[in-house]
């Protein structure tokens, strides 16, 4: 197993791929879904909890504690790179996303069979055998390190469907999306062509007990009017279910792609909330992959984080099996390695802190909700019976029924029109004679197989369902773009001390960097720019700007590449503070008791930091018998350092959280400056602390140690200890 | 071919209006399976070249060979046979195994006892 302190072996894991076989097939619930108890809470909508886990920050003050939500949560991860990919795949699983969604290159839903190879792929990976045998072996490795399957997911449509799902089904894959409405309406691929490939791609699906999303959230982020095409929404989701449990799958395999169709500023909740309501009531039998809002995001983060955490309100009022993400960046670039965990994270916090919702609130079942409930069932149903008036689905795609921008029944005339004899793959579609017949098993329709057979692929010594050995596996078919010339071009970086600032390639270079200026937009996008360049940045690009006041100024974000390399060896690392045991600290301070005041000092009233830092019942000194004199907030320096005198301490412990000024390191001035002018500064131990402090910082204003964020009582007690015997030369 | 239309929604619905909500979901329902019926049947019927690559994939090909054998199937116009009933026969004509028939094919050989083979 891998250590979590060690590097995923890029290389080892690429060698002997053609030899591998993926550890299971089919995908994974998340298990012990309900009651769970993490450190002192008990949780009701709770799993299983995780073997090694990066928990929320805030968990830091809960024990660590990492609860983690009942749905399954997915992080989509495609740089087109999947070597890089594979790594931010760990971290996402470290965060808690437990179904890894790559999305496909450009071009590839056109492209007439498979592609071979680990090509670069551009807005997305190309999906090829090896590509996907490579990320699976990857994933059970990561697995393991976490303690719970990963599901891992792409597409099956296009005009290679069934050439696709045979290929997941072989490799292990556990989810797909798959919907033959999607094909027809967004890839202008033949509708014949697209049902009759679905029906065989479905079949094989169903073998392979994967999970299948639809399509059926794109209508959301191509119509003109996102929340207007809510009744069509539901007659694509019904299409695809009733389509795919016809062909044999099962519907608890079958997952509605549902987004919460509006975001702030509309009243989202009273637009969305009655469509998520509407639509888990008619689909009870099948699973929610509740997504997130893509459509309406601009480049700030924060307000696509908000609008998101809506969403994820409606998935807890409601039901979500399947907690899907979207990173905060989106709106912006291709998503950064940090965005996919600031996205699962979001959902995480968001999940775990609304848990238990529904214990204390119910949605009400009259007034206005209901009503909009019934409305949006009764536009469905009448939108499915013009389908059938005007002769079916096919004439009804003629017509252009769907992504219209108007609220069924209203139609605003430009909707998706697309022809039964055109698109791609038009005119490939053939019937089965009568003797037609496929020597494998799982296939779809009708097959004209010998009557004394037991199962089809008898006739050919068994089909690669029965036996994974028959798998042939390409390797490379360009010497030129492929997974070994971009490995080795980052070598450097990833076999030695080199180490380059990244966000989704090995080396890529990129750092973004927050800006204000007191200027007009315009100006202030130019002058980021020029900011960037002169911090010796390169092909510097605004990424977000913001204008807080039209004349007061603007916020902008740039990135850009940094030309330069750190080399880590010759970094000069200041050691950490070694810290005692809890038994050495009480025995010194039984051989000679210590007396310590502390205060924050100047005008400054946080007192959180210091109490932890003293206080028994945070495990502060005071518990290794260390006498405080504790003088509160907002104490004057001369009070402290007088106060120390008249109690004959051996030690002064300044708080000090306000950085206004560097008035935090005035202050340490000043405590130092006043200890000598007393006199006393060689007989005192003077510590400073606060959440800008540093050891660095505070040993340069005069103290003889500063604390920063994160100190603990046993940080603090083995510095006094240690400080002490120095000044005593004791020998211990 | 697209028609604008003003939302005419409380016209449309009377007929359903007085249906409980038990009744309207299960007309949602029945409408759903009655639109993909005929769609399950063209499935049935029918088959694609993606549909052949898929099964002379689940046969032991390479993606590069089944492209290739379809394509040359297509080519005779035999694909409502089967490409793997193609390769299938080939074999059994032969009296070789179903993987070296196959590469026969790829090869660009054999192709002229094809069309005997139905």
């Amino acid at each position: 197993m891998l250590e979590k302190n060690e590097k995923l072996n890029i290389e080892e894991i690429l060698k002997d791929l053609e030899n591998y076989r993926p550890k299971r097939r089919g995908w994974h619930w998340r298990e012990e879904q309900g009651n769970q108890v993490y450190g002192e809470f008990e949780y009701y909508q709770a799993s299983k909890p995780l073997k090694n886990s990066c928990p929320l920050p805030a968990a830091k003050s809960f024990g660590y504690i990492d609860p983690q939500p009942d749905c399954v949560i997915t992080t989509e991860i495609a740089s087109g790179r999947f070597e890089d990919d594979i790594r931010r795949m760990r971290m996402a699983a470290w965060h808690g996303a437990d179904h890894i969604m790559v999305i496909r290159t450009a071009g590839q839903s056109h492209y007439d069979g498979l592609i071979e190879g680990t090509p670069e792929g551009v807005g997305g990976v190309p999906i090829s055998r090896k590509q996907v045998r490579a990320t699976r072996k990857a994933l059970d490795i990561i697995e393991e390190e976490v303690g719970r399957p990963i599901n891992f997911h792409s597409y099956v449509s296009g005009v290679a469907g069934p050439d696709i799902a045979v290929m997941f089904a072989e490799e292990g894959v556990n989810g797909a999306h798959q919907d033959p409405q999607y094909n027809v309406l967004y890839r202008n691929i033949n509708m014949v062509r697209s049902f009759v490939d679905a029906a065989v791609a479905k079949k094989i699906m169903a073998f392979a007990d994967m999970v299948q999303i639809d399509g059926a959230h794109n209508a959301n982020a191509t119509a003109m009017k996102g929340y207007k095409v809510m009744p069509e929404l539901m007659v694509q989701h019904a299409l695809n279910c009733a389509y795919s449990k016809m062909v044999g799958m099962k519907p608890q395999n079958i997952a509605l792609s549902t987004v919460p169709p509006t975001a702030p500023p509309a009243p989202c909740l009273r637009l969305d909330l009655p469509y998520a309501v509407a639509l888990r009531q008619l689909f009870k039998d099948y699973k929610m992959r509740a997504q997130m809002n893509t459509k309406y995001m601009e480049s700030c983060t924060r307000e696509a984080t908000v609008t998101h955490v809506l969403n994820l309100l409606i998935s807890r009022l409601t039901r979500a099996d399947i907690q899907s993400t979207i990173t905060p960046d989106e709106g912006r670039n291709v998503p950064w390695h940090y965005n996919n965990i600031h996205a699962i994270n979001t959902a995480k916090q968001a999940l775990i802190g609304m848990d238990g919702l529904l214990e204390m609130v119910e949605l009400k079942k009259d007034g206005y909700l209901a009503e909009k409930v019934r409305e949006l069932k009764e536009r469905a149903v009448l939108f499915m019976e013009e389908i059938l008036e005007v002769g079916g689905y096919f004439k009804a795609v003629e017509m252009g029924f769907f992504v219209d921008s108007g609220m069924y029944p209203e139609r605003n005339g430009d909707g998706i029109a697309r022809q039964i004899n055109g698109g791609i793959g038009a005119g490939t579609v053939v019937e089965r004679d009568k003797d037609y017949m496929a020597p494998v098993c799982e296939h779809f329709g009708y097959n004209n197989l010998p009557e004394d057979i037991e199962k089809a692929c008898d006739l050919i010594d068994g089909c690669t369902f029965c036996k994974p050995e028959k798998i042939v596996f390409i390797d490379e078919l360009d010497e030129n773009d492929n997974v070994n010339r971009r490995l080795k071009e980052t070598e450097n970086l990833r076999h030695s001390t080199e180490i380059k600032p990244e966000v989704e390639w090995c080396g890529d270079g990129i750092v973004s960097t927050t800006i204000f200026l007191p200027v007009e937009e315009r100006v202030a996008e130019f002058a980021a720019m020029e900011i960037g360049k002169k911090m010796g940045l390169e092909d510097v690009v605004v990424i977000h700007k913001q204008v807080m006041q039209p004349a007061e100024g603007t916020l902008v974000e740039i990135k850009g590449r940094v030309p330069f390399t750190i080399d880590v060896s010759k970094l000069e690392i200041p050691k950490k503070p070694e810290v005692l045991s809890d038994e050495e600290i009480r025995k010194d301070i039984e051989r000679k008791p210590m007396k310590v005041v502390a205060a924050t000092v100047g005008e400054d009233e946080h007192s959180v930091g210091l109490r932890e830092v003293i206080d028994i019942k945070h495990g502060g000194i005071e518990k290794y018998g260390i006498e405080c004199l504790y003088l509160g907030t907002s104490c004057p320096v001369e009070k402290l350092v007088d106060a120390a005198i008249e109690f004959n301490a051996d030690a002064i412990l300044a708080s000090t959280i306000i950085t206004h000024n560097d008035v935090h390191i005035k202050n340490m001035k000043k405590i130092h400056e006043l200890c000598i002018e007393k006199g006393v500064r060689d007989k005192l131990i003077v510590c400073a602390g606060g959440t800008q402090v540093t050891d660095e910082i505070a040993k340069s204003a005069g103290m003889d140690a500063g604390f920063g964020r994160g100190t603990k009582g046993n940080d603090v007690a083995s510095f006094l200890v240690k400080r002490r015997r120095e000044m005593e030369n004791y020998e211990g | 071919m697209a028609v604008k239309r003003p939302d005419d929604f409380e016209t449309r619905r009377q007929h359903l209006k007085n249906l409980t909500d038990e009744e309207l979901e299960k007309r949602f329902w029945q409408l759903a399976e009655e639109i993909v019926k005929p769609l399950v049947e063209i499935a049935y019927t029918h088959t694609s070249p993606a549909v052949e690559r898929s099964v002379l994939l689940r046969m032991g090909f390479s993606s590069i060979e089944a492209k290739a054998i379809v394509e040359g199937v297509q080519n005779l116009g035999l694909l409502g046979k089967g490409a793997g009933n193609v390769v299938y026969r080939l074999a059994k004509k032969k009296n070789i195994p179903i993987r070296e028939a196959g590469l026969l094919l790829v090869e660009g050989k054999a192709w002229d006892e094809v069309p005997a083979l139905f």
